[in-house]
């Protein structure tokens, strides 16, 4: 009996078992493989993908919990406004290095500023320390993130 | 970026030199590209002489200025995250008076006999940081002379004195007339010239690009998961795997009960190898549910009972005798009875796993004729030999597609995970993906080795150093990876930062003991030799200091007469870093500097140490001069990278065994730093026109004393051995 998710505003049925983690059917099944396995344990963050907008570790999210939800994956996410932003960040400054993680982080980040515009250093902190980075860009990463935010105009 | 996988089998640029372009120099031919245009092919040495000296001319990098005016570049480096691919381009560019934009970067096929590296023993890898070191003047040199030959051809062109034309953005312009035409009409004609002699490079004034931040050419396609790493590779039919290994290095597998796994959805097929399981599935999921499932018995073999303590007291003892020497200078022995005072000390470094965040990964199609790979690799040349041994094939039978890294640190420069791959696929119809979980990837990868030293130097009356032992063991990498570069007991990356010190010492006496550790495999890790010898030396250095009641900038600068690069960085280094000025309470700064890689930097780590004895590493103030800077940007980046890997270390890397296993299984228990305890980094690079000096690694090994030493200054406390043991530090209640 397949299950049905809709992952970046289309519908998909996919035939596995339901305790099957979110992530391989976006990678292995669904060929979106923009999300990354990193841990398989939510510790790393590479996996992240939006459910409803939250950012949640899909190596851990099993396809049957997810009902009609709405999952966003990275290969979606500049389709937001904040996601856009997010991404035009990156780039700016220059934060990919072998860029594996950044997928995770970004989808974090992105989560991060469509509920809080202005997060503060410590706002910031929490929402990203959940996703790994081996190649050591978190500096860029926080500056990123707050040039995405100026761009969300002034606090208040 | 575009990034063209090559197959292995598939030919270099095809090219047909012209008798007369052949360069006396012979690191540097010209002639017609296959497809037409001009084609340049260059002789990359990585180090000094190496292919100049050679009999023959063996091109590894090529230049192909098409009739479309397209220039795509071919060169055996591969991207990781360390910025080549942009860099190496800049080169050609300045030097050809293109936009960068206009060159692309292919990657080059696996041939080690034409991309081999003299620095790594004649093999095809990226590593040691040398990948700019090594192309800096060649490339140079062939984007000038391909300048000077286009704008021959235009000037042969309209009859007109060559030096009446110039060469700008990609076209070749004469002012007098307003005249211009593209590369691309000229590359033809040009390929037809000799190739000129000794073409004069740009002064470093001149200079349009290199110098200045440019834009990673690889970073959209990472931001939108487009980016496609070895493990993201999909073809129709294409199974996924995973697999357990011996828990024991060397165990055996028993029997396996696949009741269970072969009742799970998705699971088609269970591979028993002589020392590994291998679940087969529809998708990772399935295979995973299915590795769960089994019921695996091991031989645990001879290594069953074996713990770290065990490889510790092997190298201890190895220390107790003598080994190769790898410097001497002066006579240390008897110096040493002259000092005033004498200092002992042993220092430990523990094995580290590499935790590349993409974990090992290798998609393989075996047929019976041919064997096909996908894959990320720092060493393509390397997976191709070894895959054609493990296939029972020739090599050119072998056809490697090679693909960004998801982190390589050194642990893509092995190919066990491509063998064990086809180990798999054999017993597989049509193409399998091959993925470790976590677990595998740290339970079995190829350490970062541990080592034991054993110092003592003699200081004189005023507390100079006057005579300095060093006698360290452990295992040998190179003398597996690349046997030629082992020699005499030594090898050049074993003994990096141990031997050539900045320091001017009159009386040195180093030995390299190697200890191959039963029962657990080695293998290269960021900063190779110096992540290991610059935390000893500097480590030691500051004991030195503090023996003889001087500040460790000012005892160290009283050093470096001889060495005014260094002394400059570490003074700046100093500077700016606010060195003497007061600090809060449980608050100490630590410094280390060093050349190794090329390169010249000076660390002042800030830590903090908290009553639980728990470290954080508030600020990080690093002084480089790596020579010519080629893009300041990918400095600032790797160097802060390599801050937070070195950091990462100290804190909390550490691989241990017990029963014969690896103990740590994921980033629970194999800690990585993030983004709440990364610290304030600050770059000041230091101007210079030498040659560019290695990048990758350094910002790596330089950061582990600085911490140490940091910590010592806020609790009195020195740290031996790595990592940080927060217990230690916490006072006594």
């Amino acid at each position: 009996m397949p299950t049905t998710i809709k992952v970046n505003g289309i519908e998909r049925a996919v035939d596995v078992d339901g305790d099957t983690p979110l992530l391989w059917v976006l990678r292995d099944v669904l060929g979106l493989t923009g999300t990354k396995f990193g841990c398989g344990m939510a510790l790393c963050g590479a996996c992240t993908v939006h459910i409803d907008g939250v950012a949640t570790r899909s190596c851990v999210t099993s396809v049957d919990g997810i009902g009609n939800s709405e999952i966003t994956t990275i290969e979606a996410i500049g389709t937001t406004p904040v996601g856009a932003k997010i991404q035009k960040a990156w780039l700016d400054c220059e934060v990919p290095q072998c860029g594996y993680c950044q997928s995770g982080q970004i989808m974090s980040a992105s989560a991060l500023l469509a509920s809080n515009p202005h997060p503060t250093d410590a706002d910031i902190d929490d929402a990203m320390a959940g996703n790994i980075c081996r190649c050591g860009t978190y500096l860029r990463i926080r500056e990123a993130i707050k040039q995405a935010a100026q761009s969300n105009g002034k606090a208040g | 970026m575009i990034l063209e996988h090559f197959a292995a089998q598939s030919a270099c640029p095809e090219s047909s030199p012209s008798a007369n372009g052949l360069s006396r120099r012979r690191f540097l031919e010209a002639g017609a590209a296959a497809g037409g245009g001009l084609l340049l092919s260059v002789s990359l040495p990585f180090a000094a002489g190496g292919a100049e000296a050679a009999d023959t001319f063996a091109p590894n990098a090529f230049i192909r200025i098409g009739g479309d005016g397209e220039i795509v570049l071919t060169i055996p480096s591969v991207e990781m995250g360390q910025g080549t691919y942009t860099t190496i381009p800049m080169l050609i560019a300045e030097e050809l008076e293109v936009h960068l934009s206009q060159v692309r970067v292919e990657h080059a096929p696996a041939n080690e006999k034409l991309y081999g590296n003299p620095l790594l023993g004649g093999i095809q890898a990226t590593g040691n940081s040398n990948a700019v070191r090594g192309a800096w003047q060649p490339l140079r040199q062939a984007g000038a002379t391909a300048r000077t030959m286009l704008v021959l051809a235009a000037a042969k062109r309209w009859n007109c004195d060559p030096a009446s034309c110039s060469a700008q953005s990609g076209e070749v312009f004469q002012a007098a007339t307003g005249r211009r035409i593209k590369y691309g009409e000229l590359a033809a004609d040009a390929s037809r010239l000799p190739v000129p002699e000794g073409v004069a490079l740009k002064q470093p004034s001149d200079f349009k690009l290199i110098g200045t931040p440019a834009k990673r050419l690889d970073a959209s396609s990472k931001v939108n998961g487009s980016a496609i790493y070895g493990i993201d590779v999909r073809l129709p039919g294409m199974k996924v795997a995973t697999l357990a290994q011996s828990a024991v290095f060397g165990g055996r597998l028993k029997s396996v009960d696949d009741t269970a796994a072969k009742a799970v959805k998705g699971v088609r097929q269970i591979v028993r190898l002589e020392d590994a399981v291998a679940v087969v599935a529809d998708h990772m999921g399935a295979a995973k549910k299915g590795l769960a499932a089994l019921v695996i018995k091991w031989d645990d073999g001879p290594h069953a009972k074996l713990t770290t303590a065990d490889v510790a007291r092997e190298l201890e003892q190895a220390t107790l005798g003598s080994g190769a020497v790898a410097q001497n200078i002066g006579d240390a022995n008897s110096a040493m009875v002259g000092a005033t005072t004498q200092i002992e000390a042993i220092y430990q470094l523990p094995f580290l796993a590499h935790a590349t965040m993409e974990p090992m990964n290798c998609t393989v199609h075996f047929r019976k004729d041919a064997c096909e790979i996908w894959v990320g690799s720092q060493a393509m040349a390397r997976v191709q030999a070894m895959a054609a041994k493990v296939a029972g094939l020739p090599p050119e039978k072998v056809i490697v597609h090679n693909h960004l890294i998801g982190g390589g640190f050194g642990r893509r420069l092995e190919a066990d995970g491509v063998v064990r791959a086809i180990e798999i696929a054999k017993h597989v119809d049509g193409p399998v993906k091959v993925v470790w979980t976590r677990e595998e990837d740290i339970q079995h990868d190829m350490y970062r080795p541990y080592w034991f030293d054993r110092l003592s130097v003699g200081l004189d009356a005023k507390g100079m150093p006057i005579a300095w032992n060093n006698r360290f063991a452990g295992s040998s990498v190179m003398a597996r990876w690349g046997p030629p570069m082992f020699k005499s007991g030594l090898d050049p990356d074993t003994t990096e930062g141990a031997i050539n010190l900045v320091y001017d010492l009159p009386n040195v006496h180093v030995e390299y003991v190697r200890v191959e550790p039963p029962g657990i495999p080695t293998g290269f890790w960021r900063s190779v030799g110096p992540s290991h010898n610059v935390f000893v030396t500097e480590s030691f250095m500051d004991e030195l200091a503090v023996a003889a009641k001087q500040d460790p900038i000012a005892y160290r600068l009283a050093l470096l007469n001889k060495t005014p690069r260094a002394k400059t960085v570490l003074a700046v280094a100093a500077e700016k870093a606010g060195w003497g000025q007061p600090l809060p309470e449980h608050v100490g700064r630590g410094v280390a500097l060093q050349f190794v890689f090329a390169t010249y930097m000076a660390h002042v780590a800030e830590v903090e140490v908290a009553k639980d004895g728990a470290v954080r590493v508030r600020r990080v103030v690093c002084a480089v001069d790596c020579g010519t800077v080629v893009n300041p940007d990918t400095v600032q980046a790797q160097i802060q990278s390599g801050i937070i890997f070195g950091a990462t270390a100290a804190l909390y890397g550490e691989i241990t065994l017990k029963n014969g296993r690896v103990e740590q299984t994921n980033f629970d228990s194999y800690q990585m730093l993030r983004m709440n305890e990364a610290p304030a980094i600050e770059v000041h690079i230091v101007q210079s026109s030498e040659p560019p000096g290695g990048m990758g690694e350094t910002g790596t090994s330089a950061i582990v004393p600085a911490i140490a030493n940091a910590i010592f200054a806020a609790t009195g406390k020195r740290l031996r051995k790595m990592p940080v043991d927060a217990a230690a530090l916490k006072p006594p209640t």
